[in-house]
């Protein structure tokens, strides 16, 4: 519920179909059959309707990064694209917050859906969509012109921007003389530069090389630290899904199959779709201490009252460990010295832990909220990195 | 049919007397203008004009050399008369083409119904509607400019059209995706996107002018078509290959100096 109260846009129940056939009666004849039951092939094959998306709930909190997943055809951006009726919903509604009250962009007039793309939602696309005879300056400035801004001010939020993304000295260059990685920069400006609080971003990386696409995603979670906006990305690379985002939604064929954090996904997906997206993303950097670690209350006491951790016992309460016998030292993350346990923060990527443990040859203490609460071995990190296990459903 | 156009003649001859005189006197008027400077003064305004538009040395130094020739050769005087005819067929050629042919692009229906019609304006015999045309209009300027207009106007129509159906749809999605009214997608972004091809069908347009000077000059326009059918009557070569000769001269420098600039290198 109260996830309901932050969000900044919200799909319900949302239907888009294409008509392929032109056939009057084609949509209705189509939306019965869905809610019949009937599979995307069936309707497709039957009525020449293809089953754009259908039965979309989501809603993206104010300030994350909300990212679509899922194979090619499988609607996200035909999803995305509802966002600022691009493509236009036959059934559901697409809300945005406005002001106290909601707005449903899939119905609004307009002229209203005209001001919400002027002021509130800005796209970045795949393939750019700058405009190959304007400078990068006045494709920066393109919403702004379209608003009626005068050039003089223009000028200046233009040049702001350009300063955001890094790109002040290239101003007066035309878009071709750039390359990918600085083109999609002025698309990332032309969208900042409205000022609009939701951005909706269609595999904005994915035409650029891995290199400039890391780099590019960086930046751009460093400019959201910055900015905070509400963006929904669409990507279909599972490592920058969970890089960047902080709620992820897996879709197959025009439906939302799961919804939650990077760590649900990727620790608890809800069936073995979702699991074999997860199974080719690289571990290392995005599984964190937290789900990682064997959690205290789950350890045995030992008969002195100490927790069994296997190789080592431990007495979270009083912060002192022990080994074979001999007391260990413990000491927090920055100043850990070999010989001594080494306690780790909670997000903390599982690449790191098992260098701390490499190094230290000994288990790594995780601490959350400021309270020692679990601990990874040799066997939670392997258990973390071949993943199998973890993937079965709860 | 003889019958549709003695009627228009009986009811409609005062505004085709009007339309023959107002567009005859600006045509015939430009004519006098260009003859009344100097022609070396033009010629430096046509170099300057060249190096604006191209800024090419090699380009302004062939149309000094070209007009110099004609200069030379005695042909100034028509070539102006031409050139008069060429300026005022083309401006209408595309003050008619590009609306039509945004018209065509947003309207499948429409393009689908002035397709023959485009097709039979070029394929159409000159003659055919040369006729009606001297009947409406008289001898002279007027329907020599019309027969011009009839048989190029298809060009700009057709390359606008194509420009601005080729537009990519993400650049059109991208100005919606911002905010832009129709009107302002027509002017930001189909118009400059489809510049290159309607600046092609303007080039076109003119070299299908220039094609049409030899007809003109039989319902009695002026210009470098009329020695060539003087030529033709008295069976002079040496004339009728001068002449020939200057009409495609014009065609170069005219087609160098407004071809879209992607295609010249
Ligand atoms: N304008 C359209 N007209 C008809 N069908 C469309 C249209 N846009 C999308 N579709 C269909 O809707 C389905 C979902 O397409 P969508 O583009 O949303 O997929 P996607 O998940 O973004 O895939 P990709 O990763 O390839 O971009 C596809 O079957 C596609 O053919
Ligand atoms: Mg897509």
């Amino acid at each position: 519920m109260s996830e309901e109260v932050n969000a900044a846009l919200e799909f319900r129940d949302v239907d888009i179909l294409f008509d392929r056939g032109n056939r009057r009666g084609a949509i209705e004849a189509a939306l019965a059959r869905l809610d019949a039951g009937e599979t995307r092939e069936e309707i497709g094959r039957a009525l020449k309707v293809t089953v754009g998306v259908a039965g979309a709930n989501l809603a993206v909190a104010r300030g994350e990064i909300s990212v679509l997943m899922g194979l090619s055809g499988s609607g996200k951006s035909t999803l995305l694209r509802a966002a600022n009726r691009l493509n236009r919903p036959v059934r559901g509604e697409v809300r945005i917050g406005n002001g106290l009250a909601w707005l449903d962009i899939a119905r609004c007039d307009d002229d209203t859906l005209r001001t919400l793309r002027k002021t509130r939602i800005a796209m970045v696309f795949q393939q750019f969509g700058l405009l190959p005879w304007r400078t990068v300056r006045d494709n920066v400035g393109f919403g702004l012109e379209l608003r009626g801004m005068a050039p003089a001010i223009r000028r200046d939020v233009v040049a702001e921007k350009l300063d955001l993304v890094g790109l002040s000295n290239w101003a007066d260059a035309y878009v071709h003389e750039l390359s990918g990685g600085m083109q999609q920069r002025v698309g990332l400006a032309r969208a900042f530069a409205t000022d609009a609080d939701i951005l909706l971003m269609d595999e904005p990386f994915s035409a650029l090389d891995p290199l400039i696409r890391r780099k590019l995603q960086d930046e751009l979670m460093d400019l959201q630290k910055r900015l905070k906006k509400t963006i929904l990305f669409v990507s279909h690379d599972i490592d920058e899904a969970l890089k960047i985002g902080s709620r992820i939604t897996i879709m197959r064929e025009g439906r939302i199959v799961q919804t939650g954090t990077p760590d649900d996904i990727a620790l608890r997906p809800v069936n073995a779709y979702v699991a074999e997206f997860i199974r080719h993303m690289n571990p290392l950097p995005t599984i964190v201490a937290t789900a990682v670690m064997r959690r205290f209350e789950d350890l045995p006491r030992l008969a002195d009252g100490m927790l069994d951790g296997g190789r080592i016992a431990v007495a979270p309460e009083s912060a002192t460990a022990r080994l074979a016998g001999r007391p260990l030292p413990i000491r927090p993350h920055g100043e850990w010295q070999p010989g001594a346990l080494c306690v780790v923060p909670a997000q903390l990527s599982l690449g790191e832990i098992v260098a701390l443990r490499q190094r230290s040859g000994l288990p790594v203490l995780v601490e959350v909220d400021g309270r020692l609460a679990g601990l990874c071995d040799d066997a939670d990190i392997l258990q973390a990195l071949c993943g199998e296990a973890r993937f079965r459903p709860e | 049919m003889a019958a549709v156009v003695d009627v228009i003649k009986k009811h409609g001859l005062g505004v085709f007397d009007v339309i023959t005189d107002v567009v005859g006197f600006c045509a015939d008027g430009l004519t006098m203008l260009l003859l009344d400077m100097p022609p070396l003064l033009l010629v430096a305004a046509a170099m300057a004009g060249a190096w604006y538009a191209r800024r090419s040395a090699g380009l302004v130094v062939m149309v000094a050399l070209g007009l110099l020739f004609i200069i030379n050769q005695g042909y100034w005087n028509e070539t102006m008369a031409t050139l008069s005819l060429i300026l005022f067929s083309t401006l209408f050629c595309m003050v008619i083409g590009v609306p039509l042919g945004i018209a065509c692009a947003h309207r499948p229906r429409l393009a689908h119904v002035l397709q023959p019609l485009l097709d039979l304006m070029q394929t159409l015999p000159t003659f055919v509607y040369l006729i009606p045309t001297l009947i409406l209009f008289g001898l002279g300027t007027v329907p020599g400019m019309i027969s011009t207009i009839i048989f190029a106007v298809p060009a700009p129509i057709r390359m606008t059209q194509m420009g601005i159906t080729r537009v990519p749809r993400s650049l059109i999605e991208a100005g919606e995706a911002f905010g832009a009214t129709e009107r302002q997608i027509l002017w930001k972004i189909e118009l400059p996107a489809a510049m290159p091809m309607i600046q092609a069908g303007l080039t076109q347009c003119i070299m299908l002018s220039l094609s049409m000077v030899v007809i003109a000059a039989l319902v009695g326009a002026g210009g470098l078509g009329v020695p060539v059918v003087r030529a033709l009557n008295t069976v002079q070569v040496d004339v009728g290959f001068e002449s020939g000769f200057v009409i495609v001269l014009m065609a170069i420098m005219l087609d160098r100096v407004c071809r879209p600039k992607d295609q010249a290198s």
